[in-house]
C-alpha cells in the first residue's frame, strides 16, 4: 500500500496536470483548426467534451484494478480507492454529457442542417442512449453500495458488481452505438485514436489535453481517497 | 452517501432539460441562439469550458464541506 501512498503525495504530476491544462486552454482556443463548415469553431469542443468521456474511461479502468486488487488481497484500502475512481468518473461522465448536450444544440439541432428534424430525432441517437445506459449501470454500483451496512459485505459485492459495470462500459459506449446510424462521429475505425481521423494541428493538443484531465480527475479523487482513509483509520 | 447519490439522481433530469431547452432555443431562434452562432459558434465551446468549471467548482465544494464536516467530529 505504501507505493499507492506515494503518488498520492507527490506534487509533480500535479503540476504537469495543471500545465497541460493551461496549454490546453491556450492553445485551444488559439491553435489552428481544420475548417468543416459543420463544425466551425465548435470543433474545438474536441479538447474539453472527448476528454472528459476519455478520462472517464481511464478512471472507470483505474477502479476496476483496485476492485479486483481489493478481491485479491481483502485489504479495504483497495476497496476505498475503487469507490473514489467510480464516483469521479461518473462526475466527468455526467459533464461529458452536459456538455455534448451543447454541442449538439448548436451542430447536429441547428436549423440549417437537413438532418435534424425534431429533438426526438436526437432523443434516438444511439450514442446518447449507450453513454445513459453506461452511466446508469454506475450509478446502480453506488446505489448498491450504499445499501449494504455490512463493510466487508459491501467491499465484495461491488468489486464483483464493478467487474460487471466495466464489461459492460465499452459495449454500451463503442460497439452498439457503432452498429446502428448515429449522427456522432466515429462511425467508423477508431475515433480520435485515428491519425487520419484528426488533423495533425489538433492532434498535438488533444493528447495533451486527455493527460491533462485526466491528472486533474485523478488529483480530486485522491483527495477523496485520504478523506475516505482518514475517516476509515477513525472508526478502527 | 445517501444524499451523494439523491444528488445524482437529481442531476440527470436537469441535464435531460438542459438539452431540451437548449433545442427549443434554436427552434424560435432566441437571441442566445443568435449570440451563439456568431463568430464561427465559438461561443459554444465557451459555454462548454465553464459548464466544466462549474461542475469541478460545484464538485469541489461539496468535497470540501464534506471535509469541514469530517475535521468537525
Amino acid at each position: 500500500m505504501s507505493k499507492t501512498k506515494n503518488y498520492m503525495y507527490k506534487s509533480w504530476w500535479k503540476i504537469l496536470g495543471v500545465v497541460l491544462l493551461v496549454y490546453t486552454f491556450v492553445a485551444g482556443l488559439l491553435g489552428k483548426v481544420p475548417n468543416l463548415p459543420a463544425l466551425e469553431e465548435t470543433v474545438r469542443n474536441l479538447y474539453f467534451h472527448v476528454c472528459m468521456w476519455f478520462a472517464m474511461m481511464i478512471l472507470f479502468t483505474i477502479s476496476v484494478i483496485n476492485g479486483i486488487k481489493y478481491l485479491r488481497t481483502f485489504d479495504i484500502r483497495y476497496d476505498i480507492i475503487s469507490r473514489q475512481y467510480a464516483t469521479t468518473g461518473i462526475v466527468l461522465g455526467l459533464l461529458g454529457y452536459a456538455t455534448g448536450a451543447i454541442w449538439m444544440s448548436y451542430t447536429w439541432a441547428d436549423p440549417n442542417n437537413p438532418a435534424f428534424q425534431s429533438f426526438g430525432a436526437l432523443a434516438r441517437e444511439p450514442k446518447l442512449i449507450g453513454t445513459a445506459i453506461a452511466l446508469l449501470i454506475y450509478f446502480a454500483y453506488l446505489v448498491l453500495r450504499d445499501s449494504i451496512a455490512d463493510m466487508d459485505k459491501r467491499a465484495r459485492i461491488s468489486a464483483v458488481y464493478n467487474i460487471f459495470a466495466y464489461a459492460m462500459l465499452f459495449p454500451s459506449i463503442w460497439i452498439v452505438p457503432r452498429l446502428l446510424p448515429s449522427l456522432h462521429p466515429g462511425q467508423e475505425g477508431n475515433p480520435a485514436m485515428n491519425f487520419k481521423d484528426i488533423d495533425a494541428s489538433m492532434r498535438i493538443v488533444f493528447y495533451p489535453a486527455v493527460i491533462g484531465w485526466t491528472l486533474l480527475a485523478v488529483w480530486i479523487t485522491t483527495i477523496k481517497i485520504r478523506i475516505g482513509l482518514l475517516k476509515e483509520k477513525k472508526w478502527q | 452517501m445517501k444524499k451523494f447519490t439523491r444528488t445524482f439522481f437529481f442531476v440527470i433530469p436537469l441535464l435531460l432539460c438542459i438539452g431540451q431547452l437548449a433545442a427549443q432555443g434554436v427552434k424560435n431562434e432566441s437571441a442566445i441562439g443568435e449570440t451563439m452562432r456568431s463568430s464561427g459558434r465559438i461561443y459554444v465551446v465557451i459555454a462548454v469550458m465553464l459548464t466544466i468549471l462549474a461542475g469541478l467548482v460545484i464538485y469541489l465544494v461539496r468535497l470540501d464541506r464534506r471535509m469541514t464536516k469530517l475535521e468537525k467530529e
